[in-house]
């Protein structure tokens, strides 16, 4: 069926299917935004256990969703993968120390005699959920921005800065470190937004719901700004193109707002994501509790519509997906970055499994979110966190 | 670049072995511990007996501890391939990058969504779907296992793979030869059933610790007899791998195997050693072999060991780095001669496409591909740095199988005072058997280093040398992670063990129903 294809048909869909882990990642982030909430819900210790129950039966999938994404990425595009995590060392590190020290806080938090105390782990997961979506959304924003790197006739790749992708972050000087950073907090207000959704999603507390409410609109706000910044930067500056047939690349004007309106599916995607993002929230807002907590899906569902088509117009349509502001030539695209045409065709029967991993999860979910965390629960769980 | 005198390669290698050796601490825990807790609950919800419910949930219990590390030392380890092995990720992502993205979509969805299920479905779901997500964890982790040593097999033999001169990297030509390449196979099967005595010891442990303490009587002997059976059948299996292994060694990578027998000359009707000792008598051209002071062996049997043939020649150290006409064996000299001019024939291919002149790309293409077999030897002057450290490949090789074998009998031994002697009052089987848990994390880390040291300076057995796979990066911004990474995971494993030893003690206070 694969075989079919042709090798540029493949590497679309393979961006296709590394966009979508990425769009459903940002979706998951919720429950990073949910652990930089957990203070926020004071110091009553049933509603924080509550909290951070709620988000713990869901951790493990964001950080699978993110193995995934990157072992995808290494396997359809292999020189974006050793060119920015060899490169941007020092960025990918934070992120990965950000994720091992969540990995255990869950688990270990309440435990007795679990050596750093409960407060350590409270502040892992608050660690875990700054780092992981700033410095994630940052990364993300270089798509569109750009990095400094070269790569030689053997595809081995030289990054420039000295600061190994801390530049992208912290280097004031430039105006697109402003561009990278309003990513970088857009998505860290939306996990936050996402995140109170969610709760009054899954969680039965009066005290809860009515704190997120509140914490909804508080959130949203500066989402909304940081990420139109980001939004009207990228829709009117110059985008990486490359030339289908000699593969060189220059400088197009208004590149992604271009692609947005060349992939019409795309645009429309777009336009849908941010319609459902922003009727999520009112709607959670302003409506009686049980309308609210259906506010997770609409949101949810506009943000993965909304990242997946910022990920499309990153790279299909002739478009650098990882460009070097060093050397242009250096810039990377979905057709010289991919795996051979036989790997992708190999890896394309394996991605016929994620309807089945889509659906055993949903099943998951719903069997165990049927009922909403209580706070008897909490007392009587064997296993709560 | 030069730091603490050491290079980037091998800050590199240190952070990644110490990042592996933490991870391997922690897996071969989950690996089987996830089998005995779904055979524990098929007990349970089969009989729907009240005391296999409770064996069920304290196991479990200390799966979920140890999983949650297990995942945090994971994660660095996938990354860590494009941040410190960048020109690796390239040179080989087509064929490596395909395993871990499979381990992704296969294996971790199925683990991290029904381990939520086994952790939160009491009475949430019903008891044959709760059951048969235990099932589903074991699976998904065991899956997990298959993709990432299905690519560290690929790494020792490289198999089903072409290298394409364009991209300057290997390209997968069949996936079914490095799905189902006997190393892999071997690989797989000999690591899971390690893991799984590994487990099996710690049921026994800590239930002859409880029987120590006279508590939970029948609570650890249940436990005992479970572990026990299960580590039975399982080291069987891990002999029967383990031997099948040392024949692939011994076919595709004589240098390792010679390492392991700490053989340095090659004979016919070589002989085993059982136990030996090395004494330390560096010469300057020889700074990794060391002779022996004292062995015992057996006649004969590293020849049967390694070719079923008890007269087959079994070339030494020294036979693969001169050479041996008689045997065929192409010396290290001759491959890194070759090694080179594959080398400058790539670079003289790359030269002549820039400018265009087909007829000589094609000319030099045609003295790569004669001489691509010893690529990767070309990156080096000196055959004796192609030779890995063989007193660690031999300690850590018998070390692996003297305590191999003392489990083996334990389980016996555990087995026959389960059925025909009272095993509460054999203090001294319970001693041994809780004496025996740090044994099996010792023989299951001596495993991997066989493994991992035995294959340098190849990251990609006669391809590709470690030194040529690091990213181009300095060294003091590894050791700065290398520094960071050791103290987080030793804390955390302080944590683990803190955290498991008062389960244990909390669930022994527990009174016998």
């Amino acid at each position: 069926m694969f075989e079919n294809l042709s090798y540029t048909t493949l590497q679309e869909y393979w961006w296709i299917i590394v966009s979508l882990l990425g769009a459903i990642l940002v979706f998951m982030l919720f429950v990073q935004g949910g652990q930089t909430l957990i203070y926020s819900f004071g110091k009553d210790k049933i509603s924080r256990k509550i909290i951070v129950n709620a988000l713990g039966r869901k951790w493990d999938l964001t950080f699978t969703t993110l193995v995934t994404f990157g072992g995808a990425a290494f396997a359809s595009f292999p020189l974006f993968y050793a060119t920015s995590f060899g490169g941007a060392y020092w960025v990918w590190m934070l992120i990965l120390f950000a994720f091992i020290i969540q990995a255990v806080s869950y688990e270990y938090r309440t435990k007795p005699n679990n050596f750093l105390g409960e407060k350590t782990y409270m502040a892992f997961l608050f660690i875990n959920g700054l780092l992981g979506t700033v410095l994630l959304g940052t990364a993300v924003a270089t798509f569109f921005t750009g990095s400094e790197f070269s790569i030689n006739n053997m595809n081995s790749s030289f990054w420039q800065s000295p600061y190994r992708g801390l530049e992208l972050a912290f280097n004031f000087t430039s105006y697109y470190t402003y561009v990278n950073l309003s990513l970088g907090l857009a998505v860290f207000f939306l996990s936050r937004v996402l995140a109170s959704l969610y709760f009054m999603n899954s969680v039965s507390n009066k005290d809860i719901i009515v704190k997120c409410r509140k914490l909804l609109i508080d959130n949203a706000i500066p989402f909304l700004i940081f990420f139109l910044f980001f939004i009207v930067n990228i829709l009117i500056k110059d985008g990486f193109a490359y030339n289908s047939v000699g593969g060189e690349v220059s400088l197009v004007k208004y590149k992604y707002f271009h692609n947005l309106i060349e992939m019409p599916v795309v645009g429309l995607m777009f336009v849908i994501g941010v319609v459902l993002v922003l009727w999520g929230i009112i709607n959670s807002f302003i409506k009686d509790d049980d309308a609210a907590s259906k506010g997770i899906w609409f949101t949810g569902g506009g943000t993965i519509l909304t990242v997946f088509a910022l990920f499309l117009i990153s790279g299909l349509n002739n478009t650098c997906f990882y460009p070097s502001t060093f050397d242009l030539q250096s810039s990377l695209n979905i057709r010289n970055a991919s795996s051979s045409e036989y790997t992708l065709v190999a890896m394309s029967y394996v991605s016929l499994l994620v309807p089945f991993v889509i659906a055993y999860i949903w099943y998951e979910w719903s069997s165990l979110n049927k009922e909403k965390i209580t706070a008897e629960e909490m007392e009587n769980d064997h296993h709560a966190y | 670049m030069d730091t603490f005198g050491l290079t980037v390669v091998e800050w590199s290698r240190a952070q990644f072995a110490l990042t592996a050796m933490y991870h391997w601490i922690f897996v071969p825990l989950t690996l089987g511990t996830s089998f005995i807790v779904a055979i524990m609950m098929t007990i349970y919800v089969k009989t729907g007996k009240e005391i296999w419910k409770n064996i069920t949930k304290f196991w479990m219990t200390l799966f979920g501890i140890n999983f949650a590390i297990g995942v945090a030392t994971g994660i660095i380890l996938e990354f860590e391939f494009g941040t410190n092995w960048s020109n690796y990720s390239w040179f080989v992502g087509d064929i490596f990058g395909a395993p871990l993205a499979i381990e992704g979509i296969m294996a971790f969805f199925m683990e991290s969504t029904f381990i939520e299920i086994l952790f939160f479905g009491w009475g949430r779901v019903s008891k044959k779907f709760h059951l048969l997500s235990a099932w589903l964890v074991a699976i998904g982790s065991n899956l997990s296992a298959l993709w990432i040593l299905v690519a560290n097999a690929w790494m020792q033999n490289p198999v089903g793979t072409v290298f394409n001169p364009d991209t300057a990297r290997n390209e997968m030509t069949n996936f079914w030869d490095v799905l189902f390449s006997p190393t892999a196979v071997n690989k797989f099967l000999h690591t899971i059933s390690s893991a799984y005595v590994l487990s099996a010891i710690f049921v026994i442990g800590v239930s002859a610790w409880f029987l120590l303490k006279n508590r939970r009587i029948v609570f650890a002997k249940k436990s005992m007899l479970i572990g026990a059976v299960f580590g039975l059948i399982s080291a069987f299996y891990m002999f029967a791998t383990g031997d099948e292994s040392a024949r692939r060694v011994f076919n595709d990578q004589p240098m390792k195997f010679a390492a392991m027998e700490g053989l340095y000359d090659g004979e016919k009707n070589a002989p085993l050693v059982v136990i030996g000792l090395m004494k330390k008598v560096p010469t300057p051209e020889n700074p990794k072999m060391n002779e022996f002071a004292f062995k015992i062996e057996i006649p004969n049997m590293l020849s049967y060991m390694a070719a079923l043939d008890p007269n087959a020649f079994v070339p030494g150290v020294r036979d693969l780095v001169h050479g041996s006409e008689e045997h065929g064996i192409v010396s290290y000299y001759e491959r890194i001669r070759m090694g080179k001019l594959a080398i400058k024939a790539l670079s003289d291919y790359k030269l002549a496409k820039e400018i265009a002149s087909e007829h000589e790309a094609q000319k030099h293409l045609s003295v790569f591909n004669q001489n691509y077999k010893y690529f990767g030897y070309g990156y080096y002057n000196d055959p004796h740095h192609l030779i890995p450290n063989v007193p660690l490949v031999f300690y850590s090789f018998h070390i692996m199988v003297g305590l191999g074998t003392h489990f083996l009998i334990l389980f016996i031994v555990v087995l026959f005072f389960l059925f025909k002697r009272d095993i509460v009052k054999a203090r001294w089987l319970n001693y041994v058997s809780l004496l025996t848990i740090p044994l099996a994390y010792i023989a299951s880390q001596a495993g991997w280093m066989v493994a991992e040291f035995g294959r340098q300076p190849w990251v990609v057995q006669d391809l590709m040398p470690t030194l040529s796979a690091v990213s181009n990066i300095e060294s003091k911004s590894v050791i700065v992670t290398f520094v960071m990474f050791a103290i987080v995971f030793t804390v955390l494993l302080i944590a683990e063990i803190k955290i498991m030893l008062s389960q244990i003690v909390k669930e022994s206070k527990v009174e016998e129903d």
